[in-house]
């Protein structure tokens, strides 16, 4: 259990990085507020209390790895990196123009801490089983979290990588399936209904876990138990709320890949100020 | 060439990830549920803690070796050439290509010699598909040598590298002391005839129309493209130079294969007819592997007859 001071540092964190987000989104003029902010108290506690990274060794062979395999999410993760100091906050204004190495989807070889490139739904969790098997080859105990969208695992290559998770027994894979219920067309049962989650992962072999991931005890406890957790791979399913922290956003469909105008920046700003 | 020594590249293949297998712990190998049609199976009996049977899950395959290939492991991806570069063309483009990753794509059972199968399995159209995508480097061995030459060169280069090998037997062209060189073709003979570019399983045929047609004082060249991508620039222009007919000839679709590159280096360099030989704008059919390539006229037959044609 977190104690009050560390439950509010976090919480800090990760107003600051909502803020950044939005800032982010509104300079560039284009991005993906809905599920970067959903992602962003899973992304604290992995960032700020579980993964074992150094920033200034951000290579090291041993390194926990975090595959976003929802790319277009990139907001939260580069807000965090800033905020971990992987790369200068000053840079997260360039989000998206034509200078910039904060390209629109992750690229592995422009921005430290940046483990895999992603972009094209799907991919990351197959992704994440070879970084696994990798470490296993070398007998070491590094970590592998794989951010993935609830919409995200209607692609078919999402169920051929948990069944190889499963069938090697890759207890150092960690997927966290971002349930927030919507995706661009709409709510993900009325697209293509990809429920139940927690079963399907279950029926694949994996330990799951279903949490609320706005709660960073919760989150953190599911960490540790999917950590403890031997001989096959773990999925946590955190129900999240689209577009969390700016009051318009959330459940909102529309805001999915849509920057705001200047007030509405304006009034999400207000709403993230201490 | 002696056109009674054959063997597939598919084999050469196989033992050759063995050898390497030895030399570098790094090497590990993945197949989709095809090792014992690809090969790497000799290199699963020998190293079975460094092979990966993923099923039938080519997409995932692709990933997976990517996943790898970011903690430093060099992994040898396997299955039929349409699978691996049809079904698992995004993966390649966008989790191994595009972070320049350092992925071996060693497809087998490339082109129509797949045989009996029929056209569902016979891939036309890979050397397309891989060529285009920034990166790769793409390997197209004609025979043995050539081909234990290209993947023990695809572990020197740090990136992504496509060879594609075949199914059926072929003769054997080069030696132990023969010396190759990426990017860098093999040019048989100084006639002035016709030069005849080929890759893959159709070097030995041109060779073989070559040897037929010294028989009736015609003399022309044949130039291996071992490498498609980087190709050979200054080797297409010196012939277009020196020959009065250029041909190329492929067991490819004539479409972004071999005759497409060559043809890219001639419009900007030296403009020059090119004569296509390959697989027409069409899929393949069942059949044996020589009654295909006899269908095809992709054999020693046409490439004289093409060069015999007046313009």
């Amino acid at each position: 259990m977190l104690n009050q001071i560390e439950l509010d540092n976090l919480q800090k964190i990760s107003k600051t990085i909502r803020k950044n987000i939005v800032e982010m989104i509104y300079h560039a003029a284009s991005g993906h507020p809905g599920g970067s902010l959903s992602i962003v108290d899973i992304l604290t506690v992995l960032y700020f209390k579980e993964l074992r990274i150094d920033v200034n060794n951000y290579k090291d062979e041993n390194r926990d790895r975090l595959v976003l395999s929802k790319g277009h999410c990139s907001p939260a993760l580069y807000a965090v990196l800033a905020e971990k100091g992987f790369i200068p906050k000053e840079d997260l204004k360039t989000f998206r123009k034509i200078d910039s190495y904060l390209q629109g989807h992750p690229d592995m070889r422009k921005i430290p801490g940046v483990d895999m490139t992603s972009g094209s739904l799907g991919q990351g969790l197959s992704v994440s089983n070879g970084m696994a098997l990798a470490a296993k080859l070398d007998k070491k105990d590094y970590r592998i979290y794989c951010i993935m969208g609830d919409g995200e695992i209607e692609e078919g290559q999402v169920w051929e990588a948990a069944m190889s998770s499963s069938h090697y027994k890759l207890d150092n894979v960690c997927v966290i399936v971002d349930n927030n219920n919507l995706q661009i067309d709409g709510k993900i049962e009325e697209v293509m209904n990809p429920y139940p989650i927690d079963k399907k992962f279950e029926s694949f072999g994996f330990k799951t876990i279903v949490i609320n991931g706005h709660d960073f005890n919760e989150i953190l406890d599911a960490l540790e138990i999917a950590k403890q957790t031997k001989g096959r791979p773990t999925a946590i399913i955190a129900k999240t709320i689209k577009g969390k922290g700016i009051s318009y956003m959330e459940n909102q469909v529309g805001w999915h890949g849509k920057a705001p105008n200047e007030d509405e920046y304006n009034l999400a700003i207000s709403e993230l100020v201490d | 060439m002696d056109i009674n020594n054959k063997k597939a590249t598919r084999q050469s293949y196989g033992e050759a990830l063995v050898e390497l297998g030895k030399k570098n712990n790094d090497i590990v190998v993945l197949d989709a549920d095809l090792a014992n049609a690809t090969k790497t199976n000799l290199f699963q009996k020998e190293f079975p803690e460094r092979f990966f049977d993923m099923g039938i899950s080519e997409q995932d395959m692709l990933a997976t070796a990517a996943g790898l290939a970011t903690c430093g492991k060099i992994p040898f991806a396997s299955t039929f050439a349409v699978f691996a570069t049809g079904r698992a063309y995004d993966q390649i483009r966008n989790s191994i290509c595009y972070p320049n990753l350092n992925v071996k794509i060693c497809a087998t059972h490339s082109g129509i010699t797949v045989g009996e199968d029929g056209a569902t399995h016979q891939m036309l159209e890979d050397i397309n598909l891989m060529r285009g995508l920034p990166n790769m480097t793409v390997i197209s061995p004609a025979d043995d040598f050539e081909a234990k030459w290209a993947v023990k060169k695809a572990t020197e280069i740090n990136g992504p590298v496509y060879i594609r090998f075949g199914r059926a037997s072929t003769p054997i062209i080069y030696n132990e002391n023969t010396e190759f060189e990426l990017g860098k073709a093999i040019q048989f003979g100084e006639g002035r005839k016709a030069t005849v570019f080929a890759t893959g399983i159709m070097v030995a045929e041109a060779l073989k129309a070559k040897e037929e047609l010294e028989k009736e004082n015609i003399y022309i060249r044949v130039i291996d493209i071992h490498t498609i991508k980087p190709i050979d620039k200054e080797m297409i222009i010196k012939c277009a130079k020196e020959t009065e007919k250029l041909i190329s000839i492929e067991e490819h679709s004539i479409i972004g294969g071999l005759g497409t590159a060559i043809a890219e280096v001639l419009v900007e360099n030296y403009p020059a007819n090119l004569t296509r030989m390959g697989i027409k704008d069409c899929f393949g059919k069942s059949g044996s592997a020589s009654e295909l390539l006899k269908y095809f006229g992709l054999t020693s037959k046409e490439i004289i007859e093409e060069v015999n044609r007046r313009k």
